[in-house]
């Protein structure tokens, strides 16, 4: 694999069922170009933690991931209402979801501390008001 | 252990993929919480939850889980069935709560990943 491939998802803030799609396909289309099974994992959790994130805390967005032979990046951009201390967000436990987040399984206050985790590189730009772009890079080799 | 294994320790019931209980089982992780199973990553691991929606089924995807068992006799709807047989996981439903479940398995050699840091 010589070229680069872009891929990009919609993705719907209303729709729980569905969160995950994006991050589904995505995994798929890395194991078909053959890419190391860790590597996959480690980009299929960050970038569901991250779509998960958007559907849950965000008015929705877009994801970005561009493939090239050294490097997954994967840009999440989304639509507000953004995040007013992005180092607090980054502590483990920290959350703002409500009851009935948790009550589906979510709102631990880890996915944030994952996605650093599993990245090899997690940045993170928000304003209030207008939304929040998170950009995350998983190495090849 | 197997898959087979499992169920056997658990009495529980295959909801599909009873063809797959061959397949080798080497950790395991109990959470009704879906970003704390995130953040355990072993090979071959099997999922013991409460929990029971479509994110259940997607975490195990992310994650290469081979097989997930619902606790408290919980039982998944069609959509999550057809989501798991799809991705080739397991479903096994157990009347067992989590603690006895998870104990269970741990008597029987099953472990789970290093502590959290
Ligand atoms: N895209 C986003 N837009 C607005 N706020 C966000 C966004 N992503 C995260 N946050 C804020 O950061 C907090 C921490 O996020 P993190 O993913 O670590 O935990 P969580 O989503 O609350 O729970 P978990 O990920 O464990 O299910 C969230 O509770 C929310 O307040
Ligand atoms: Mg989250």
């Amino acid at each position: 694999m010589n070229e680069s491939i872009t891929l990009n998802y919609d993705v719907d803030s209303s729709d729980f069922t569905r969160a995950g799609e994006a991050s589904s396909n995505v995994k798929r289309t890395l194991k078909l170009m053959d890419v190391d099974p860790e590597i996959v994992r480690r980009v299929a959790i960050s970038l569901y933690e991250g779509e998960i994130n958007m559907v849950i805390h965000s008015y929705g967005g877009e994801i970005k991931v561009i493939i090239t032979p050294d490097e997954i990046e994967m840009v999440l951009r989304d639509k507000g209402p953004g995040i007013e201390d992005t180092e607090l967000a980054m502590k483990a436990g920290y959350s703002t979801a409500p009851d009935n987040i948790r009550s589906l399984g979510f709102g631990a206050g880890m996915g944030l501390p994952n996605m650093k985790r599993y990245s090899d590189d997690l940045k993170i730009e928000s304003k209030v008001g207008v939304g929040t772009t998170v950009r995350m890079k998983v190495y090849i080799s | 252990m197997t898959i087979k294994d499992v169920r056997d320790a658990l009495r529980a019931r295959y909801i599909c993929g009873e063809e797959l209980e061959g397949r080798e089982v080497h950790s395991a992780c109990g959470s009704d919480m879906m970003s704390d199973v995130l953040a355990f990553v072993k090979d071959r691991a099997v999922l013991l939850t409460g929990l029971c929606n479509p994110q259940v089924i997607r975490t195990a995807e992310m994650m290469d889980i081979v097989c997930i068992v619902f606790v408290r006799g919980k039982m998944p709807d069609d959509i999550m069935i057809e989501m798991a047989k799809e991705r080739e996981i397991v479903l096994l439903s157990s009347g067992h709560r989590m603690f006895s479940a998870c104990g269970l398995l741990y008597e029987k050699g099953l472990r789970g990943g290093a502590p959290y840091r």
